[in-house]
């Protein structure tokens, strides 16, 4: 038997306490062990920002970070923002200017878009891209998303998560 | 795309995590922030024994000057924290244009300075920044702690005079000179990608002649490297545009480009004499504004 330590986490405000093996991806751990399906796995090696998730409230890739690594720490997925027919702000800018497609890419853009209102001023389109850059879309519909954070931005009082 | 199984070993002391070094003889790595390590594990390019998580020994993170108005970074503080940190951006500007060139937002919170030292990777900012700033780099193990000089500590690609034994605890930076001119120039196919090219300049003049140069430069060699021809040509020199096209041929003229999928040796040879033209044009500049 490989190498295992039991954590304890929360998750969207849940607390979980779990034996994980040292080698479980954080990605592999939410969606396998927790069921968490909404956290996606692109690259796998911190390239295409599917699977970034907010870990003690900062934006991080769950795919280069381990299970074992988030004892006692807080993490939130795509699953804590909003249900289908109660949308957060941020949903519903991705919604109201039509910024997902395909919708692989979406929770980890949700997910980096909070953090990054949170630490930046993303004064013009140029920042929000910049800001961006980390996330792919192989549907390529930037622009669309890129109204979606600049709606968002505009209207700070609705856009937490 | 899954790492093979290793033994995780959570350190909550520098000497807990020295001692682990040790005992497990090169077989360990040191976790840290994990953004180029991981990568590295999930495509099965390394397997060790163990990993030795250092994420939790309590100050080695800290930011701060210390005497000679030097900088002291401890070697888990976070890219993240360099790029927001109101003392980088007072005493040393140069660094902190550098580290928003240093990949996303995600990669730079959890990415640590230790960790970008001890990879080394030729396309890194702060390796390139480290040999700019003669910085000093601490490394310790239980035989002891050395201080090593960045241009002494980096050796070439991914390769550093680190001892298996040891770990990257903080890396000093030495003041600027006073009246300092600095730039800082790079060139990646997207915001946040590796540098196919960079160039980084601090310049001091008196009276209008300049008193020392250093340019360094990376993506375009082994490792970053300092362009020791170039800051030569300038030395004791008054502005001229040719002194500047000058030293921008030299710097040029120094490196060891490679080919890969992102661009020439030529290319990376042409975005060297072009960025360093404006680097050195803008530090000029700058020192200038201080002396006024």
């Amino acid at each position: 038997m490989s190498d295992c330590h039991t954590i304890r986490v929360s998750v969207n405000g849940t607390s979980h306490e779990c034996l994980v093996e040292s080698r479980l991806l954080l990605v592999d751990f939410l969606r396998r062990d927790l069921a968490l399906t909404g956290t996606h796995i692109g690259c796998e090696h911190g390239v295409c920002g599917a699977c970034t998730i907010l870990l003690d409230g900062d934006s991080v890739r769950a795919c280069l970070t381990f299970a074992v690594q988030t004892d006692g720490c807080r993490i939130e997925t795509v699953e804590g923002l909003g249900e289908s027919d109660n949308l957060s702000p941020l949903q519903q800018a991705f919604r109201d200017h039509h910024a997902l497609q395909c919708g692989f890419c979406t929770p980890g853009m949700l997910m980096t878009c909070i953090d990054m209102m949170k630490k930046y001023p993303l004064a013009d389109d140029q920042a929000i891209r910049e800001a961006l850059s980390g996330n792919l879309c192989r549907c390529t519909g930037y622009v669309h998303i890129v109204d979606a954070v600049r709606a968002a931005r505009d209207r700070p009082e609705e856009s937490s998560p | 795309m899954k790492p093979a199984a290793f033994d995780y070993v959570q350190s909550h002391s520098l000497e807990e995590a020295m001692v682990a070094l040790r005992k497990y003889g090169g077989d360990a790595k040191l976790l840290a922030g994990g953004q180029s390590l991981v990568p590295l594990l999930n495509f099965r390019l390394l397997r060790p024994a163990a990993l030795i998580d250092i994420n939790r020994i309590p100050g080695l993170d800290r930011v701060e000057m210390i005497a000679g108005d030097a900088l002291r970074v401890g070697a888990l503080a976070r890219h993240h924290t360099l790029e927001t940190s109101p003392v980088v951006a007072r005493h040393f500007p140069v660094l902190h244009a550098a580290m928003a060139h240093v990949a996303h937002l995600a990669i730079r919170n959890r990415g640590t300075i230790g960790g970008s030292l001890s990879h080394a990777d030729p396309a890194a900012e702060l390796p390139m920044l480290a040999l700019l700033l003669d910085a000093i780099i601490t490394a310790e193990s239980t035989g002891g702690t050395r201080h090593l000089a960045a241009r002494d500590f980096l050796i070439g690609a991914l390769t550093t005079a680190l001892a298996e034994d040891e770990i990257v605890t903080a890396v000093e930076f030495p003041a600027l000179p006073a009246g300092a001119g600095w730039d800082f120039a790079e060139f990646a196919l997207r915001s946040g990608d590796f540098a196919i090219a960079a160039v980084a300049a601090v310049l001091t003049l008196r009276d209008g002649v300049v008193g020392e140069a250093r340019i360094a430069l990376m993506g375009v060699d082994e490792t970053a490297i300092r362009a020791s021809a170039a800051e030569g040509l300038l030395q004791g020199q008054r502005y001229r545009p040719e002194l500047i096209r000058a030293a921008a041929r030299s710097a040029c003229a120094a490196i060891n480009p490679i080919t890969d999928l992102r661009a020439s040796a030529d290319y990376r040879r042409h975005l060297v004499e072009i960025l360093a033209e404006r680097v050195l044009a803008g530090a000029w500049n700058r020192a200038e504004g201080q002396a006024a």
